[in-house]
């Protein structure tokens, strides 16, 4: 809300990025998560490893295909796993504190008001029974103890942030009686109800039209230049990662393959995959003649051995089917899982 | 040429229930013409709600349009019974955007691609499940896969299944409704480039329906913009790509991601969300939506009207302004003018 | 014969990994099967006719003699609850077979056809559904007179409704779906969209209600017997049992009443216990 009436002409990407601090200071670090599915007659590893940070006022893209883990991690790190799935190893820092090691009850105490998550199906996760404005309200209630005509005051200026025009009749509406792109507004309102250090938006934009997604996505961008708030991002879209991230880790098959500045990933994606999902994007400018990856995305139950991605990879090799690649770096900023990066790279 | 698809005039109303006793019409479809000739792609473009999906379904007559004719290959499709276009079907298939949703969760799919054959009598009984295998290698997809069930195969292979399915009959057209939006990224480029392949081997014709625009720039030759219903532009793919003259085919590539990071766009933003579908208004309906909007705007009707040779738009100051062409939408804004803006 | 022999340990192996997957559904099915053969063994199993009077072993404490004790009339109360078996499964299959077979053809037709049909349908159901359903059964079986066949109708009757409902809005769910749709665009009729692609989705959750309602039906047969309205002495019936029996729990002879009820309460619960996993097991997305 914050553009110039006349000019309806805008440029966004500025490639200078702003509020990227680049002291040493985390607002998270994940390290080595592992997560498991467990059944009775089986177990499933979901996550093997999976290392990632975000630096304040970060936004970090986690783009993936389905089942690589790129949700588990998200729901990992808010502590919202299903029953079924348990932490098997690794850390999850928050700041300096270890979320895995927490109970329940200060776990909650987190959730939502230092950590907030957005979700792609913005009605279907907010409760159809209360208004928006009695959701805001109770949760300022309950984070930073407003009540009365304050917690109303207070809603309506979150609600005015997020860009919906006329807040107070938003608040007396259902979440039925909002377009798709008012209720993910009026979910992110309540994510930053709390005002929280660091905002996991799951596929934000995935359920949305892309009229509506280019405003959710510059709002997420305003939210960061305004309140330096550190944003993760889960997306599948290689144009979201484009818009809106800093940096960007590729997930496949419950592994990180490769995580690098935006503009690197673009420019000189280094692990197969990545090269091949770029590639494989339809693109507006590009007519013809995409080069698809071939196969299909595998079953976490039936995961390859080695490299998860070598029955897919033209590069493979003997050594890919027989062991795992780590994440090694190379280059400043940019770390690779793959064996032949190095051959690859030239 | 006479084109193998020709549509004139195609409405479709749904009653809506407002009030207790009172009705009024949830205009899904307005006024839609279009023509596809044989062996080309056309893709009708539009967000949710632009009545897109519901023109496929009343070309196929899957679903019965209020008013307009259909004219297929010369024969109306929108004059005959139920049971008439039944046998016609076989020159028309859908490919469906929720590949598991439209297969049959309790037969093999193998089954699935059969049904065709047998009921317009293609092949016989005996010689069935070698046609439905030759069919399974078509689309890439191998004869072990005929005996699975629909959920077992990955979506990628469900959308082979369904295309499959529609050209077990040999079709001339093929409607395409988000044929890859239920896909994952790498997946989605193997339908693509099956979908182009099977085009020209098999001189197909397809009617897409998408709202990605990427997609739509890999297969279509002509694009038709809706919005709200109507068709606001038509032209060619790469033309309205690059130079839309409506507002909105402006901004709807405007909107549409990067693909590069550094790249810079110059971006039309429209307010807000599309207004009610219930009753439109006469006026243009992007009209509440449009940076470029004047008090001109709502006070005449909004006609599609030709503006060159292949090239369709229903923007009044578009068709008033333009010479050749070219139009600056703002060089005749003046402050004071301009309606009052939010924000 | 190996072949076999590996196809039949295959079997075997799935069989029980399900069993270990599913351990209530797999116990539901045990109980009810192994009730089955007991009733179908009776003749074999029972030591006393189930019709045979001895008055001057009448009730008698459970003992070896008599597993389960004697009655009133000296009749042994284990081959007579061996025997019930029959007549209240037979009851309650049957019932819930009357009234499936009913319900859902009115279902069927009512969702199918829509409009005036349906509603007339509907609230013919709504009528039926308004009186609790032991009341109108007793009214059904008190006007028709005790006898099995009669009993059988009763309960029936009182069913028809939940599966008219059940299947007219699985019905309509379906009708709408998508592959119904495909179906349709590739050119099939409507007889057969309906028998090839609805019906045998319509299933599943109308066979689930159907083992729910065995149990219920068992409960009604039972309860209709007990107050005189059902089945009449001597036949073996458990509800019967439990209504000659009960004026002598307060004496002291509780045997009487207590292992007939102990038998619906067992069959009871595997039917429910089935009818809970059943769902998984008929649909194939879930395998």
């Amino acid at each position: 809300m914050e553009e110039p009436a006349t000019s309806m002409l805008r440029s966004v990407n500025d490639p200078l990025r702003p509020g990227v601090n680049s002291s040493g200071e985390r607002v998270l670090s994940i390290e080595g998560l592992r997560v498991e599915f467990r059944l009775p007659d089986e177990s499933t590893e979901v996550l093997c490893g999976v290392d990632l940070t975000a630096r304040p006022g970060e936004i970090v893209g986690v783009v993936g295909e389905s089942g690589s883990g790129k949700t588990v991690a998200a729901l990992a790190v808010v502590g919202l796993l299903p029953s079924a799935a348990h932490v098997s190893g690794g850390s999850v820092r928050f700041f300096n504190e270890n979320l895995l090691d927490l109970d329940s009850r200060q776990m909650r105490a987190i959730r939502g008001s230092r950590i907030s998550m957005i979700f792609q199906n913005p009605r279907a996760s907010l409760n159809p029974v209360f208004t928006v404005g009695r959701m805001l309200r109770e949760v300022l209630l309950v984070h930073s103890g407003l009540r009365g005509r304050k917690a109303t005051v207070r809603a309506q200026e979150l609600l005015a942030d997020v860009g919906l025009p006329d807040p107070s009749a938003v608040m007396r509406r259902y979440p039925h009686q909002l377009s798709g792109g008012m209720a993910q507004r009026a979910m992110i309102a309540l994510a930053l109800s709390s005002s929280p250090d660091l905002l996991l938006a799951d596929e934000p934009t995935t359920a949305l039209d892309v009229t509506i997604q280019h405003q959710i996505i510059q709002l997420l961008l305003r939210l960061r230049k305004r309140q330096n708030l550190t944003q993760i991002v889960i997306t599948h879209n290689f144009g979201v990662v484009a818009e809106l991230c800093d940096r960007v880790a590729v997930m496949y098959a419950g592994a990180i393959l490769e995580e690098a500045p935006v503009g690197r990933i673009f420019e000189a994606p280094g692990h197969p995959y990545t090269r091949g999902l770029l590639s494989a994007r339809a693109r507006v400018e590009q007519s013809s003649g995409i080069r698809s990856i071939p196969g299909q995305v595998p079953e976490l139950k039936n995961r390859p051995t080695g490299c998860s991605f070598h029955p897919r990879c033209e590069h493979a090799r003997d050594i890919c089917r027989v062991s795992t690649p780590r994440l090694e770096s190379s280059a400043p900023n940019h770390s690779i899982a793959c064996h032949r990066w190095r051959e690859l790279a030239q | 040429m006479k084109p193998l698809l020709e549509v004139t005039g195609l409405s479709k109303h749904y009653p809506v229930r407002t009030k207790l006793w009172k009705f009024r019409n949830l205009v899904a479809a307005d006024d839609v013409s279009l023509t596809v000739q044989a062996g080309e792609t056309l893709a009708i473009v539009g967000e949710s709600g632009s009545g897109k999906s519901t023109v496929g379904k009343c070309i196929l007559r899957l679903e019965a349009p209020t008013s307009g004719h259909v004219v297929l290959d010369g024969q109306p499709i929108s004059e005959l019974s139920e049971v008439e276009v039944r046998s016609l079907r076989a020159q028309m298939q859908m490919v469906y955007q929720d590949p598991l949703e439209s297969l049959n969760p309790r037969h093999k799919v193998g089954k699935l691609v059969a049904e065709p054959l047998l009921l317009h009598g293609i092949v016989s009984r005996k010689e069935v499940r070698k046609r439905v295998s030759e069919l399974f290698h078509l689309v890439g997809l191998g004869s072990e896969h005929i005996d699975r069930y629909a959920h077992t195969l990955s979506g990628g292979q469900q959308q082979r299944v369904g295309i499959a399915r529609a050209l077990a009959t040999s079709p001339k057209l093929l409607v395409l409704d988000e044929p890859t939006s239920a896909l994952d990224v790498s997946v989605e480029a193997q339908i693509l480039n099956l979908l182009q392949d099977l085009q020209r081997r098999m001189k197909l014709a397809f009617l897409l329906i998408s709202h990605d625009l990427a997609v739509v720039s890999m297969l279509a030759d002509r694009v038709a913009v809706m919005y709200l219903g109507q068709i606001v532009e038509t032209g060619p793919t790469r033309d309205i790509l690059a130079s839309g003259y409506h507002p909105y085919s402006r901004a709807l590539v405007s909107a549409t991601p990067v693909d590069h990071p550094h790249q810079r766009k110059v971006r039309i933003a429209l307010d807000g969300e599309p207004t009610s579908p219930i009753d439109p208004p006469q006026h243009c309906r992007l009209e509440p939506r449009c940076p470029f909007a004047l008090p001109v705007c709502r006070e005449q009707v909004a006609d599609l009207k030709q503006a060159e040779e292949r090239r369709f738009t229903r923007c009044i100051r578009f068709n008033r302004e333009h010479v050749n062409g070219s139009w600056d939408p703002d060089a005749s804004v003046q402050p004071g003018i301009a309606k009052p803006r939010a924000g | 014969m190996a072949e076999i022999a590996v196809h039949m340990t295959r079997r075997l192996a799935g069989l029980s990994k399900w069993c270990r997957r599913n351990p209530i559904t797999a116990l539901g099915f045990g109980i009810i099967v192994g009730l089955g053969i007991l009733g179908l063994l009776a003749p074999l199993i029972a030591p006393y006719d189930p019709y045979a009077l001895n008055p001057r072993e009448k009730m008698q404490a459970p003992s070896l003699n008599h597993l389960f004790g004697t009655g009133i009339f000296g009749e042994d109360i284990f081959s007579r609850v061996l025997y019930g078996i029959r007549i209240d499964f037979g009851i309650g299959l049957g019932a819930v077979a009357i009234g499936l077979f009913t319900g859902s053809t009115v279902g069927v037709i009512a969702g199918y056809y829509g409009g005036r049909i349906d509603e007339v349908c509907m609230r013919l159901m709504d009528i039926v559904a308004a009186f609790p359903g032991f009341i109108l059964a007793m009214a059904i079986a008190g006007v028709l007179g005790p006898s099995i066949p009669n009993l059988i109708i009763a309960i029936a009757v009182v069913n028809v409704p939940v599966y008219a409902r059940l299947s007219r809005s699985r019905f309509l769910v379906i009708r709408s779906s998508l592959y119904a749709l495909a179906a349709r665009g590739v050119g099939a009729s409507d007889v057969r969209i309906l028998a090839w692609h609805l019906l045998p989705n319509s299933l599943a959750p109308i066979f689930v209600q159907s083992t729910l309602q065995c149990g219920w039906a068992i409960l009604d047969a039972a309860g209709l017997s007990f107050i005189g309205l059902g089945v009449r002495l001597p036949t073996p019936e458990w509800g019967v049992m439990i209504g000659l029996g009960a004026p002598r729990i307060i004496t002291g002879q509780w045997w009487i009443s207590f292992f007939p009820g102990l038998a619906i309460a067992i069959t009871v619960m595997g039917f429910n216990l089935i009818g809970d996993g059943l769902q998984d097991l008929l649909d194939p997305r879930r395998k």
